[in-house]
Parts: C-alpha cells; structure tokens; sequence
C-alpha cells in the first residue's frame, strides 16, 4: 500500500535549520523549507523578487534557453497589478456552468475510453489528453488542436537527455508566434485575440507581452495538471476504499481535491532572486543570489499539519500553499479545481477499483533532496 | 434562521439569511462581490475575508491562529479580520454584520 505514496525529503533539514540548498548550472539556490517563512518570503516582493532576467526564478533555470518575459509571472509589483487585473476574469471562466459542462463531457468520454481498454498507460493516454483537451477551453480555441499539443509529448522543456532542452522550447515558442500572427489576421473570441485587444493604462499590449501570457500559461499548466492527474489514479488504485467513500459521500469531494493538491504539491518549488543582503530564518542571503520558495516542504510542515504524510481526504482545515501565496498565487488555480473536483466524481461514479500494473516514477534530484514528483510512466487498467 | 448583512467595497449592503452552511458559501451562492471562496472553505485562499463589526465580535467569537497566521500579512487585515469560511451559520449569528475586505 505505498506505491502511490509520496515521501517527504525535506522533514530532516526544514525542522534541523529550516533551509535548504541546491545547485542549479551555477547559480545556487537557498531553500526555504518552512510553511510560515515560504509565505513570509513570498509576500515579502521587495527582498524577493520575481522580476530578475527571465526564466532565472525558475528551477532548473531558463535563463540559457528563454528571453521572452513570462507575464504576470516574472513581474514585480505595481506593474504586476494591471497584467493580473487583465488577465484574472478570464481564468475565473471555469467557474461559468457551461465551461464546467464541457469539461465534463471530455472527462467523461476519457474515463469511458479508458474503461473500454485492457490497460492504460496514464500518463501519455489519460493525463496527457484530458489536460491538453481541457487546456482548449481555458484557451476558448477549437478541441482539435489539443492534438497539436498532444503530438508534441509529455514535456515541453524536458527531453529524454536533459531537463532543459532548447530545441524543444523552441518548438512552443515557435507554435505561439505562429498562434499570435494567425490572431491577428483572424481575430476570434480565443485568448490570443482578446490579449491582443487589451489595454493597460491606454497601452495596446505587444506581441511580445502576449507571447510571455501564452507561454506561462502553457508551460505553468501543463506538468502540474498531467501529475495532478496522475497521482490520483496512482492514489485510487491503492486506495479503492476512498473512491467508494466520495461515491457515497460527494459532499468531501471539495476537501479531497484540497487535500491531493496539498499532498502531491505538483509545483515542487519557484525562485526568487534577493534584491539586497538579508536574512530568512537566520540565514544569510545575499543580493543578487537565489532563494526557492518550496511549497511541497511547506505542506508537509507538521508544525502546521496534523498527520502531515497521510492523505486524509476529508481534512477540514488545510492551509495548503500547493498554488503559491499572496501577489503570483496561481491563476490557472481555478481551472486546476475544477478539473479534480469533475475528474473525482466521474471517477467515483464510473470507476469501482483500478489495478496497478507497472510505473516507473519521476524523480526530482535536488541538490541533496530527492523528491518524488509524479511518474514517467504508470500502467494500469480501469474497472467499472 | 439568521439574518446576515454584508457591507461591500462599493458601500453596498445585502442582507442574506440561512440556517446552515458558512457564511462564505451563503455569500457565494450569493454572489457577494468580493468573496470568492476559491478553495472551497479549507482555510487555504483568504479569498473570504471580512471585517466583523467591531460591537458584533461576541457573535462570531474569535479567529483561530491558522485564520490569524494567513492574515498576519494581509495589509488589509485588522484585530476584526475573519475568514468567513470558518463561520458557521446558526442562531447565533442572527443580525451579523460584516464588511467585505479590500483585497490589496
Ligand atoms: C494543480 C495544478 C497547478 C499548480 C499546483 C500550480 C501552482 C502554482 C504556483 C505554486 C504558483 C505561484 C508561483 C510563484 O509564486 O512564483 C503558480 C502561479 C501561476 N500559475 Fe499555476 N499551478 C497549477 C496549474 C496552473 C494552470 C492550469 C495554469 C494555466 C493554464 C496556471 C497558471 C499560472 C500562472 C499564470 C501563474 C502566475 C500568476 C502570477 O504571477 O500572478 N497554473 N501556479
Ligand atoms: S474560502 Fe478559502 S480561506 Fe475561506
């Protein structure tokens, strides 16, 4: 019964010292491990900020293969507000009854199709599809170009080699250039077109602001929804009485969503770069060096948590921060729920049990820590 | 039944009444402007913050330090901040007033 579980490495050096550190192509990086110093540092954007040389708050760092700024994440306040402000109504959208239908009806039809199969690998065959079709929605564009980002596989910026491969970079930014020019010979009702129309401050938005929206929001939601996704088919197939019990108890189905966000924290960590010397937890950290806000040490910090390692799927208070805190909390944090909260009910109501066949996990190495993050590849067969 | 009065950013008052449930999900199906309620009421989006009328603090009681601790640095936090999550609707709370917050 621990197959699908994940370990947290971080107990030993968040409750000894309350940091962590790592190299990353030489531009080391300081973990703050701690659920009440993570939100300190990232409220805290003046000492920490988000708007260093681009793709440098990032681990492993994009420095060496992006110059395009991502938008609203890799600026500081006050700019940061009038990007936010644009953007936010837009991605409450998954909010609206008929987003929330369509949603339904490609889960379903995925679910029904994996029931269908003898076995499934998860992964490539279920995650991979109902994140990129879902990704249509929030995008407001046709369900056929999820096959587009479908045929480009599992990871935008990783290859087989290497977690960083600009080759591979390359071919999205390249897609959302080509994206853009078709917007704005064609405008339609899509995101691409309604950035283009935007204002701040009486300003057009530029391509190059528009691309640095789409990007974040292809690469921020990509990796983070597919192991949201899989985890929890991993978790339900050691854990047949707990699809049983959300079945029989819909109601838990809001603390159970949480709850596996809490647990699986997708997004490991993000950067911050220190604008000045200063302190974290009695610890030195120097102007222009890097800090790492850890959410997965975070929301497991016992201090905070009770039963921190278990998932307890009806939990009733669960000051998570798997979405990040204050001034960048995640903006696609709405689609994300609702693609658990409708992918836990089908399962519930279509799924009675699933066999583990055969995974092979995703392992993060950093620095001294090795964190579980998901699988690369996970086989499985559903039972109605 | 309680009757609950909340007092918008734009000066705006909506007085709603339930029996059960939180006041934040009240407010939700409500669509009060200014309470989202993102995650659903486990303490984890500050997305339901209200200021409780300072002669109505008996009624609701105090915050409890993981409520305090996720508004120590919300500047718009002050000594009558609560999430409204972590209000249960009852008798209790009949004739509750509440400002919505300023979210920075
Ligand atoms: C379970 C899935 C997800 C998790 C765990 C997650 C996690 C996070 C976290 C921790 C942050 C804060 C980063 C920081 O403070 O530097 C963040 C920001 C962000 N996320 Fe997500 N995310 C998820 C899904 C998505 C999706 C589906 C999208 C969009 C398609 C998205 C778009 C964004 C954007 C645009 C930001 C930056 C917001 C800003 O800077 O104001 N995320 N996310
Ligand atoms: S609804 Fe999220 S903290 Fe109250």
């Amino acid at each position: 019964m621990n197959k699908s579980a994940h370990p947290d490495p971080f107990k030993k050096a968040r409750t000894e010292t309350g940091m962590g550190k790592m190299d990353d192509q030489n531009d080391p990086v300081k973990m703050v491990l701690g659920l009440k110093d993570v939100r300190k540092c990232a409220h805290n954007w003046k000492a920490f900020q988000s708007g260093a040389e681009p793709g440098r708050i990032v681990i492993p760092s994009e420095v060496n293969i992006r110059d395009t700024r991502q938008i609203p994440f890799e600026v500081d306040p006050p700019e940061h507000k009038g990007y936010r402000n644009l953007i936010e109504p837009w991605f409450k959208r998954p909010l609206e009854k008929e987003y929330q239908e369509k949603l339904k009806a490609i889960i379903s039809t995925i679910i029904d199709e994996a029931l269908a199969k003898d076995t499934v690998e998860v992964f490539g065959n279920f995650s991979l599809q109902l994140q990129s079709r879902a990704l249509t929605l929030l995008l407001n564009i046709p369900f056929e170009e999820s096959e587009t980002w479908i045929g480009w596989g599992a990871h935008v910026f990783r290859s087989e080699e290497s977690d960083l491969d600009a080759d591979k970079a390359n071919i999205l930014y390249n897609y959302i250039d080509q994206e853009i020019e078709k917007a704005i010979a064609n405008p339609g009702e899509d995101l691409y077109s309604v950035l283009l129309n935007s204002e701040i401050d009486g300003k057009k938005l530029t391509k190059e602001e528009v691309k640095g929206v789409m990007i974040l929001t292809f690469a921020g939601g990509r990796d983070t929804v597919i192991n949201s996704i899989t985890n929890s088919i991993a978790y339900f197939s050691e854990h047949p009485a707990s699809l049983k019990w959300l079945k029989e108890n819909p109601e838990i189905t809001n603390t159970a969503v949480e709850e596996l966000i809490r647990y699986f924290s997708p997004l490991t960590q993000m950067g911050r770069v220190a604008t000045k010397d200063t302190m974290v937890c009695e610890h030195a950290i120097k102007a222009d060096t890097r800090i790492s806000l850890c959410w997965a040490s975070a929301n497991r910090d016992e201090r905070v948590f009770e039963n921190p390692n278990e998932i307890v799927l009806d939990r009733k208070i669960n000051p998570h921060i798997a979405f990040g805190f204050g001034t960048h909390n995640c903006l696609g944090a709405t689609h994300a729920r609702q693609i658990m909260h409708i992918l836990l009910t089908t399962l519930a109501q279509k799924v009675s049990s699933i066999d583990l066949i055969d995974f092979k996990e995703n392992i993060e190495e950093l620095g001294d820590f090795k964190r579980k993050v998901g699988y690369d590849s996970i086989t499985v067969k559903f039972n109605a | 039944m309680a009757k609950i009065t909340f007092i918008t950013t734009e000066k705006e008052e909506i007085t709603l009444e339930a029996s059960t449930g939180s006041v934040m999900q009240l407010a939700v199906d409500n669509n009060v402007p200014g309470i989202d309620g993102d995650c659903g009421g486990v303490c984890s989006c500050a997305t339901c913050h209200v200021h409780v009328a300072p002669e109505h603090t008996a009624k609701t009681g105090e915050a409890s330090e993981i409520e305090t601790d996720m508004l120590e640095l919300d500047d718009n936090a002050n000594e009558y901040s609560r999430l409204c999550c972590q209000l249960e609707i009852s008798e209790a709370l009949d004739g509750l007033v509440l400002q919505v917050a300023e979210s920075d």
